[in-house]
């Protein structure tokens, strides 16, 4: 990490080439023709265009990834510089066990085009360090004499999983318009990330992605964010605009070079403070652990270790111990290469590591400036991956003995070597974390990019904890979630090894279960014909175990801390049995509650189920004709956008929220605060809605979704009524739902997914005592309420101003407010709301927005004006065909029909009696010094004024009448009436106003 | 037809007959006219906003577009009358006809949520969903309304049309719940509505809570009429004249032709004169002309200038001195003491004792034609006023306080006590002179 910091970079200056065309409206992303590359003070240019072969800025200098571009592309801004390509593997890219897949020595400028599914193929074209030359070989003929040194050879493709025939129809062109889509999270270039880190998560990206296999199996577990990738494209690039437009990967790889964390949001701030931190820490620890395992090496001579002092800085023990250092670039190497050392170390008795040995010689190794990110983002692996290790636990691994032996004489050491092989191990982090690390609540949030300070905060407690050598981990853990024994923690350096060698082999962990793992793994690979044997055999046995396991996969961690026993005799039965049990439990306690209910069921009237709706109608609804219709029905506050523009810093913050609480298992309240029509349901229904298609493609857990609105209920009271209603269905009274609320947010429950609820309008959800707000806020702080509470209302200070301490303290700091949308914003809202459609002069839209931002910023306003100027230009000609853009007049004139007052056009149409009571009015005002007459007074002078204006006076019955016809307009405000003629008046207009009105009538 | 005609020229008391049935037709289609029963062909003087109002509508039914608008404007300047056509005109386009579902609410009715939502649930046949059952609470009916609501989808459900007459008055049930959730839906993605007030309030959106005003879609439509009084003038002739249909040409003409000298006729030009001064609406002409018409009979087969002359002094006679011409010598008495004292005093309350002591005092010195009155009987006549609310106690607390004590306060004007002595039959002159004297 040092090294990279310090190193000195030549300054790339990029240029987009050519005209930029639109080719993704929703993002707004333009395409570019080329790119220009000049190394700054020198005056080369290299152009780079799509279909030509690039070189990727990587870990390694050397050797950096290579990949074939696609397509240019950039945003609004042009800002951000990004690049699709077709990613191509070198060797040493992929994972150490497959390579002898290949069954030949390979060429040294070999390199495979990658099939997989799991890298990202979307880069920062910042990285982009050149053009190289590939050239497709056939299969049958051999390498050509090495000509010059820049030529790169395709053969093969690999898939992650095996070695293909290269299909050459696919090195011909891949059409840049359709990129081959990865379907599923990446492998091996996905190294590039830590170099090219673009959009999605964004700081997940920044960390190098793990091992494919790890990937794998979590995108098939059910939550790996990876699999983002695999998402529909345009829901992802829904996303991707918005956390690549504010905390894009990219931005974060620009500042580290810079050295400076200073301007990357908190998140990634706290990120770094973590990584800035550990290297100095580590550091101590890593070398100790080097120098230990390199005597242990040495003397059984299973690699020759050289300790390279240009990489003992590094974080990474791992990189000391590299034999060829050069060889290595992609952080799957690294990572692997760590565990394999440690495996090692413990297989040194073990006859069996012998096959280890030829791998490990050929492993290459790099040095990993992130190799903390990496564990973040290992913690960030979906939850069930952290419960399959149960099964693993009871794996019966030989080697144990040699583990507790040295455990036995050199506790510390043991666990260091246990850390070193967590963290690079990608491959089996996620289960290794959660094991080994009882700080760490299980399953704890995923994705820890998505800033979860607790995860920073735990991590640099772990580090910390293992600076002062503290042995006990266990008691350290005040996660009660994951307390393991010691025996675990013993073993379990043993099954990673085990575990990550069948994880390589592409197979879910779980299969660990039931799999012959008494045999020692290290057989698997040592021949591959054993391998294929064993695996079919595990094959089937996953089949089977796989849905049992991913259904208790929440709770079983839960579980475990209980157990303290040796778990390595458990046979799965007993397993079984826990799972049947809690499910029994779970199962009891669902249909306990509601036999409760319907005893007292209070309305029998109305059916429970009664499915209300309006009639539909004969003759469907017509379709917008012209472009004016059309651009109304755009317009309308009801059509559903298809991105929310200006508040994107919005919707990435709460999506963080949501999305980290949702993961972790959580709980947590949020206030938004703003006024009226600013976005904020708008905003959250578009999280929700992404992350229901983020749960749908199994990259969070699934979770539930309850809105209740403060207005839409006739009691505060019944907000528990609702949410009990749209959670379970069941219909109850207010009291005995809040009590059937309690208890299911207090107890444990197996399966329980997390709930997010809305509550919008909470300002109405204020009673006297407050206690509806105060559960609200105090449910999420529930240890296994799992509850997100995100909370709406008008004004910022409502907490302080309408709670009480003990409510105000429960909904937390955490708050956002969504200010008024400013002119230029409320100017891209409608503009891209037309979306191209073409009805309004550009001035129109500006003069709408100005006067609406300028009154109260509320797009709902906006909108309607629009509407309305649409209708007023469709009115204006007599065909509303040919009718063309709206104008400047047509707006204004809708402003004026919604902004001005009718007062002044009212008294103008008034009756002449009507006008010389409000001149009497203002008269007697004069006379009398105030703002207030009795009617009495006022009709005095009422006749005096009429006897003026030669009108016969009137009646004080008629002068009434014309005084209540006055008050009901409101021009006058009345007492009731039945004081008759003592009753006050008032005028409800300034006297100005009445003034102006009346001599322009006279005029 | 023309056979009739010539039936009538031969037989006189045929001719009387038919006489009488044309009068006691053109009394029918005049009434109907003015008790407001029949909608005019076309709205008069507010061709725009019927315009626009019809193309809102009219795209919510066709293109099931959800709007919200506002009819504002004075009492009698023909709101109702206004949207009424609209809704007639609108259901007589065939696609429209059996796709909308009108939901007609009134401020005075419905005058909280909980009868509102049971109304527009019974008006939109929801309550047959759940098999004729009275609802449940207020809360269920609010849900039930919502998911319903929810439900529909802006192509396929009927759109609604929600009538909120007094539409200012929905503005103070608790939380506008109403409001906003009609408003809501207006504003969301559900089944189409058309949200149309009607209201008599200038200031009605500054009754909305700013979040139900946001959702307001800030339509209004001003019903303000700025007819000259030529044009109030045609308009009362056409008010009056025939339509082309009446079954006879020759008393249509007849009565129009009386009509047309009636509008030019001076007298009645004045007397039309003070009513459009004081208030241009339709409602009070229409009480206007509707006591002519009662005047003509079969023997008086038009309307004359005299009878329109007699129903405007019916219509702007004043209500407190006709109470005064009822009233006893003794109450009459009490009533000029306290003009009296109110001139003495500049305004300020009295109580009966000041009262009859002014009263004894005339009695003493001037009175030749009125006797004492024993005291209890000057009492009950003073409560009587007070029951006539010609006076008016001034403090709330009347327990606590003897009735001789109570401050009152006279609710006449000078000009109403002289203009009853005047008319008041058989005063005694020594009163009216009392009463004209200043400072008694």
């Amino acid at each position: 990490m040092v090294r990279y910091f310090t190193r000195l970079r030549m300054r790339r200056i990029y240029k987009w080439g050519g005209r930029p065309y639109i080719f993704d409206r929703k993002l707004k992303s333009y395409g570019f023709e080329y790119l220009n590359m000049s190394v700054e003070g020198q005056e080369a240019v290299t152009t780079v265009t799509p279909g030509q072969y690039i070189l990727i800025e990587g870990n390694d200098d050397e050797y950096p990834f290579v990949a074939k571009l696609l397509k240019f592309f950039g945003d609004e801004s042009h800002k951000q510089k990004k690049a699709l390509v077709q990613w191509f593997l070198r060797l040493s890219e992929v994972p150490q066990n497959k390579k002898l897949l290949l069954g030949r020595s390979p060429h040294p400028q070999e390199i495979f085009y990658y099939l997989g599914r799991a890298c990202d193929n979307e880069i920062n074209a910042e990285s982009i360090l050149g053009t190289v030359d590939v050239q497709h070989v056939p299969e049958d003929t051999p390498f050509p004499e090495p000509g010059t040194k820049d030529t790169l050879y395709v053969k093969l493709s690999w898939d992650t999983k095996a070695f293909n025939v290269l299909d050459p129809v696919l090195m011909q062109d891949t059409p840049a318009s359709t990129p081959p889509k990865p379907a599923l999270p990446l492998f091996p270039p996905c190294a590039s990330p830590t170099a090219t880190p673009v959009s999605r998560g964004p700081v997940r990206r920044a960390l190098p992605t793990p091992d494919p296999t790890v990937m794998r199996r979590a995108g098939s577990v059910s939550d790996t964010r990876a699999t983002m990738s695999a998402g529909k494209r345009s829901t992802l690039e829904a996303e991707s605009i918005h956390s690549a437009s504010k905390l894009s990967a990219s931005k974060i790889l620009s500042a580290k070079r810079r050295g400076s964390a200073a301007d990357t949001p908190g998140v990634r701030k706290k990120l770094q403070l973590s990584i800035g931190a550990s290297p100095g820490k580590k550091m101590t620890r890593a070398d100790v652990l080097c120098e230990l395992l390199d005597e242990e090496m040495e003397s059984e001579k299973v690699i020759s270790l050289k300790l390279s002092s240009s990489v003992s800085h590094s974080l990474q023990h791992g990189c000391s111990l590299s034999p060829m250092r050069s060889g290595c670039k992609t952080p799957n190497g690294q990572r692997r290469f760590p565990w394999k050392l440690s495996s090692i170390s413990l297989d040194r008795l073990s006859p069996t590591a012998l096959g280890e040995q030829d791998l490990s010689s050929d492993l290459l190794l790099a040095v990993i400036p992130l190799a903390l990110e990496d564990e973040v983002f290992e913690a960030g692996l979906p939850t069930d991956a952290g419960s399959a290790n149960t099964p693993k636990k009871r794996q019966a691994t030989p080697r144990r003995n040699y583990v507790r032996e040295q455990k036995a004489t050199t506790p510390s050491r043991r666990k260091e070597s246990a850390m070193a092989i967590r963290k690079p191990a990608l491959g089996v982090l996620a289960e290794e974390d959660s094991e080994d690390s009882p700080m760490q609540p299980i399953a704890l949030t995923p994705r820890s990019k998505r800033k979860s300070a607790q995860l920073v905060s735990l991590r640099i407690r772990k580090q910390l904890n293992l600076l002062d050598n503290t042995q006990e981990l266990i008691s350290d853990g005040d996660d009660d979630c994951f307390v393991p024994s010691k025996k675990d923690l013993q073993s379990s350096s043993d099954e990673e090894k085990t575990d990550s060698e069948e994880e390589t082999r592409g197979r879910n962990c779980k299969t660990s279960v039931r799999t012959p793992c008494k045999t020692p793994s290290k057989k698997d690979l040592q021949s591959s014909t054993d391998e294929g044997k064993t695996e079919s055999e595990e094959e089937t046995v996953v089949r089977k175990t796989r849905g049992r396991n991913c259904k208790t996969s929440v709770r079983t961690p839960h579980k475990k801390p209980s157990k303290k026993k040796d778990l390595q005799s458990s046979s799965d039965s007993e397993e079984e049995t826990m799972v049947r049990k809690t499910r029994g439990r779970n199962g009891k306690a669902s249909a306990r509650t509601p036999c409760k209910t319907p005893s007292k069921k209070v309305t029998p009237s109305t059916p429970r189920h009664a499915t209300p709706s309006i009639p539909s109608r004969t003759v469907p609804a017509r379709q917008p004709g012209n472009i004016l219709e059309e651009a109304r029905a755009r317009l309308h506050v009801s059509s559903v956008p298809e991105s929310l523009p200006c508040r994107e810093q919005e919707f990435q913050d709460i999506y963080n929220f949501v999305e980290s609480k949702v993961m972790d298992g959580t709980g947590g309240c949020m206030y938004i605060s703003g006024v009226p029509g600013t976005g904020k349901t708008a905003t959250i229904h578009e999280v929700i809605r992404c992350l229901q298609h983020a749960s749908d493609m199994d990259e969070i857990p699934t979770f539930r979704f309850i809105e209740i609105n403060g207005m839409k209920m006739t009691d505060p009271h019944q907000a528990y009524v609702q949410i009990l209603q749209k959670l379970t269905d069941q219909k109850v009274t207010a009291d005995h739902a809040a009590a059937l609320l309690e208890k299911r947010f207090s107890n444990p429950a197996p399966k329980k997914e997390t709930t997010v609820l809305l509550v919008d309008e909470l300002d109405l959800l204020w009673t006297r005592k407050q206690n509806v707000m105060y559960n609200l806020f105090d449910w999420p702080t529930r240890r296994h309420a799992r509850l997100v509470v995100l909370t709406i209302a008008n004004t910022m200070d409502l907490p302080e101003r309408i709670m009480i301490n003990r409510v105000a303290s429960r909904l937390g700091l955490t708050r956002m407010s969504f200010q008024p949308y400013s002119f230029k914003q409320l100017q891209q809202i409608i503009t891209s709301r037309l979306n191209k459609v073409k009805a309004f002069e550009e001035d129109a839209l500006q003069l709408v927005s100005r006067k609406v931002a300028a009154l109260s910023g509320d797009a709902r306003r906006c909108l309607d004006i629009c509407r309305r100027a649409t209708e007023i230009c469709e009115h204006s000609t007599s065909h509303p065909s040919s009718a063309g853009l709206v104008r400047m007049n047509h707006v204004m004139e809708a402003l004026d029909e919604m902004f001005s007052s009718s007062y002044i056009t009212a008294i103008r149409c008034a009756s002449l009696q009507e006008q010389l009571f409000l001149r009497a009015v203002i008269a007697e005002f004069r006379r009398l010094g105030l703002e207030e007459a009795t009617f009495q007074q006022v009709f005095v002078q009422h006749r005096a004024l009429s006897r003026v204006e030669g009108l016969q006076p009137i009646s004080v019955s008629e002068g009434l009448a014309v005084c209540q016809r006055l008050g009901a307009c409101r021009l006058l405000l009345l007492e009731a009436s039945r004081l008759d003629m003592l009753q006050r008046v008032r005028l409800n207009v300034s006297q100005d106003d009445v003034l102006y009105a009346l001599k322009a009538v006279r005029d | 037809m023309s056979k009739r005609k010539v039936k009538e020229t031969h037989m006189p008391v045929g001719e009387c007959i038919s006489q009488y049935g044309y009068i006691f037709q053109v009394q029918m289609i005049l009434r109907e006219r003015f008790c407001h029963q029949r909608l005019p062909e076309k709205p008069v003087g507010m061709e725009s906003q019927h315009k626009h109002l019809l193309e809102l509508l009219r795209r919510t039914a066709v293109h099931g577009e959800s709007n919200s608008v506002l009819i504002v404007g004075p009492r009698g300047s023909g709101k109702t009358m206004l949207l009424n056509c609209v809704l007639r005109e609108l259901l007589e386009v065939k696609d429209v006809n059996k796709n909308v579902l009108p939901v007609h609410l009134n401020g005075l009715l419905q005058t909280d949520d909980r009868i509102a939502l049971k109304e527009i649930t019974r008006q939109l046949n929801l309550e047959n969903v759940v098999g004729d059952k009275v609802f449940g609470s207020f809360a269920e009916n609010l849900a039930f309304l919502l998911e319903a609501l929810k439900k529909g989808d802006r192509s396929s459900s009927r759109p609604v049309l929600f009538i909120l007459d007094e539409f200012d008055l929905f503005a103070h049930h608790k939380n506008q719940t109403l409001l906003y959730n009609l408003l809501d839906v207006s504003q969301s993605a559900q089944a189409p509505v058309a949200v149309i007030g009607l209201t008599c309030r200038l200031d009605v959106l500054e009754l909305l809570e700013k979040r139900v005003k946001s959702r307001f879609s800030h339509r209004q439509i001003h019903l303000l009429s700025s007819l000259s009084f030529i044009q109030y003038l045609d308009n009362v002739r056409s008010q009056l004249s025939l339509p082309q249909d009446f079954p006879d040409t020759n008393f249509y003409d007849e009565w129009n032709d009386g009509i047309k000298t009636l509008c030019e006729d001076q007298s009645v030009v004045d007397v039309l004169q003070r009513h459009y001064n004081s208030s241009k609406d339709f409602r009070s002409l229409h009480l206007l002309l509707m006591l002519a018409l009662s005047r003509v009979s079969a023997s008086k087969p038009a309307i004359k200038p005299t009878d329109l002359l007699e129903a405007s002094r019916v219509c702007m006679v004043d209500s407190k001195a006709n109470i005064l011409h009822g009233l006893s010598i003794l109450e009459l008495c009490l009533i000029i003491a306290m003009k009296h004292l109110n001139d003495i005093y500049e305004g300020e309350p009295f109580n009966f004792q000041m009262v009859h002591n002014e009263f004894k005092k005339f009695l003493q010195r001037k009175s030749h034609s009125i006797h004492n009155f024993d005291k209890p009987v000057v009492i009950k006549a003073f409560e009587h006023l007070q029951q006539l609310e010609l006076i008016k106690s001034m403090d709330s607390s009347t327990a606590k306080i003897q009735k001789e004590y109570q401050l009152m306060k006279l609710l006449l004007d000078h000009s109403q006590i002289m203009e009853a002595l005047q008319k008041y039959p058989q005063c005694p002159t020594d009163v009216k002179q009392w009463a004209m004297s200043a400072f008694g």
